[in-house]
């Protein structure tokens, strides 16, 4: 059994690397920016869900306020760049770190709360996030903050020419999010985790700190989507509030790991595969009547399938029922 | 020595609703002490006091010479103190290994030994056919089970079973009898809430009669089956006088 286990993390980790290296060599065949642009939307999000799978699939605790952090490590990004000179590879680890502190902060009164109340918690968090962002005159307010360009370069993290290079590290932060999930989840933490998930009162009694596991995933969740963040900032080179901090972000991270499978490991990235390309490609054919067909299309399909598979779409590969629920 | 485990003057209210008055009970290390009496006695609210799911109104809780009454739940089960739950609370989308694992990193930080305990526990359970299966997919019976597993890879000192043998076939029961049997000859403390008298009686080495949240009578079990005061709890005046 424990071979069994073993053998199968470790193909987990085979088939990671050679997607990997095949999504590495997409760009030799896909020329086209607006496709490259598409991809590398999708890498991103596949990340970003990737982490919020960590707090709100793996621990349960469902945020749709996500936005903050993202919102949060594009900002620290900007303001330290623009303000201050700091490279961004800085800012966005410090914008990871305040993100994360901020995740503990909030978590402090409201990992209290439970189920629906907690969501609710969530959403108007970062709904207070984004009204003082918009208010907030030394970050620019409503306006947002334009990145000086000041021509191609990796220590500056700005490429105007080619999208390449953001491709490639958005694929980086995919795995690196990947990586860390397959990593923490046979971990002392990603069991307590799901446990938490499944039963709080069940897991105290072994011995589990309940809110210290939460506060742990929220300031692991909360770091890398604001590493993210920090990306999507260098990625536009122009930020305002509703840009990196609408309500948007929060669902497009969360809808990836739903529709492909909340709390697995492969749910996410299967997801964002899915379902940003769509997006795009909906908004793009369909959606300039006007009318709202690419949003009618987009979310009959997401019924669709929560209706069919309510397990995600990764449950469709797992072989035995045993395997459905966790992997 | 000192006694494993030891409730002194324990009150708990509920608003108006008194659940556990001056409660003083002991256990000693190595017993099998049975928790006994009718509906409502407060056989569950004081498994809670000690399990440390709430604090005693008034009171303290004494575990290993040690005065536990403010620790957390997580913190008893730390210092050895192991529960299961009366409905039974399995960690519904793992598998019964990973059920396990939870219980067992509580002494195991390094997640091959943790695995390798859980193993163990599963072996002596008598659960390790189903260690794949999840737990949602689990009869009833092997639920039961499953809560005995998990808290005994937390490797308590004292392990609370709250009506464990309830609601299971005969057979069922006799298997979980000797199952309770075999912890305590590991040299764990057993505590046990039951409402099967019959089945309880003959495997605890004493019991305590709970009736309206306080101590009503404390002894062997046989002793205490013959007690008119218990007979008077849970059959009614009518049926003390004749006995």
């Amino acid at each position: 059994m424990d071979k069994n286990y073993t053998a199968r993390r470790r193909r987990d980790l085979i088939i990671a690397a050679v997607l990997a290296a095949l999504a590495a060599l997409a760009p030799l065949f896909v020329k086209n920016v607006y496709i490259q642009n598409i991809l590398v939307l999708t890498l991103m999000y596949a990340a970003l869900s990737q982490s919020w799978n960590i707090l709100s699939g793996y621990c349960g605790q469902i945020s749709l306020g996500h936005a903050l952090y993202f919102g949060i490590g594009a900002y620290t990004t900007e303001l330290l760049f623009t303000k201050f000179g700091v490279l961004p590879w800085f800012g966005m680890l410090a914008g990871g770190a305040i993100a994360a502190l901020i995740a503990m902060g909030l978590g402090y009164p409201f990992f209290r709360l439970r189920g629906h109340y907690f969501v609710i918690a969530t959403i108007v968090i970062a709904e207070i996030g984004l009204l003082l962002f918009q208010n907030w005159e030394w970050a620019g307010a409503a306006m947002g903050i334009t990145i000086p360009v000041r021509g191609d370069s990796w220590l500056k993290f700005q490429f105007m020419r080619s999208k390449l290079p953001y491709f490639y590290f958005a694929l980086a932060l995919c795995c690196l999010a990947w990586f860390v999930t397959w990593w923490l989840e046979d971990s002392k933490w990603g069991f307590w985790w799901r446990a938490v998930k499944d039963n709080p009162d069940a897991a105290e009694s072994l011995g589990v700190v309940v809110f210290n596991s939460k506060m742990g995933a929220a300031a692991v969740s909360a770091f890398l989507v604001a590493v993210g963040g920090a990306f999507y900032a260098q990625f536009l080179a122009y930020i305002d509030p509703e840009s990196v901090m609408g309500f948007q972000f929060s669902l497009l991270m969360a809808l990836p790991a739903v529709l492909g499978g909340i709390g697995t490991l492969w749910g996410p990235v299967l997801g964002a595969a899915i379902l940003i390309p769509m997006t795009e490609l909906t908004r793009s054919y369909i959606g300039g009547s006007g009318r709202g067909v690419d949003l009618i299309v987009y979310g009959g399909l997401i019924v669709a399938i929560s209706l069919a598979l309510p397990q995600g779409l990764v449950s469709l590969f797992s072989r035995s029922k045993a395997k459905g629920a966790t992997r | 020595m000192t006694a494993l485990l030891e409730t002194r003057g324990v009150w708990q209210r509920f608003g108006g609703l008194v659940a556990n008055s001056d409660v003083s009970i002991s256990v000693g290390r190595g017993e099998i002490v049975g928790l006994i009496g009718p509906n409502g006695a407060g056989k569950s609210t004081l498994f809670n006091l000690i399990a440390g799911v709430l604090p005693p109104t008034q009171g303290s809780i004494w575990f290993d010479g040690e005065d536990v009454t403010k620790l957390p739940a997580a913190e008893r089960c730390q210092r050895g103190v192991g529960r299961t739950f009366q409905v039974v609370k399995s960690f519904e989308t793992m598998t019964v290994i990973d059920n396990v694992i939870v219980g067992a990193l509580v002494r195991n930080t390094v997640m091959r030994e943790a695995r390798r305990k859980a193993h163990e526990v599963l072996e002596f359970t008598g659960l390790a056919a189903r260690a794949d299966v999840l737990a949602s997919d689990l009869v009833p019976a092997e639920k039961r089970r499953l809560e005995v597993a998990r808290a005994l890879a937390t490797e308590p000192k004292l392990l609370l079973l709250d009506e464990v043998l309830t609601g299971l076939t005969p057979t069922e029961a006799q298997t979980g009898v000797a199952l309770v049997r075999k912890v305590r000859d590991t040299g764990i403390t057993v505590l046990m809430v039951e409402h099967v008298m019959e089945i309880v009686m003959p495997l605890v080495d004493r019991a305590i009669v709970l009736d309206l949240g306080k101590v009503l009578v404390e002894g062997t079990p046989a002793d205490v089956v013959r007690d008119p005061k218990v007979i008077k709890a849970y059959l009614g005046d009518r049926h003390a006088v004749g006995a």
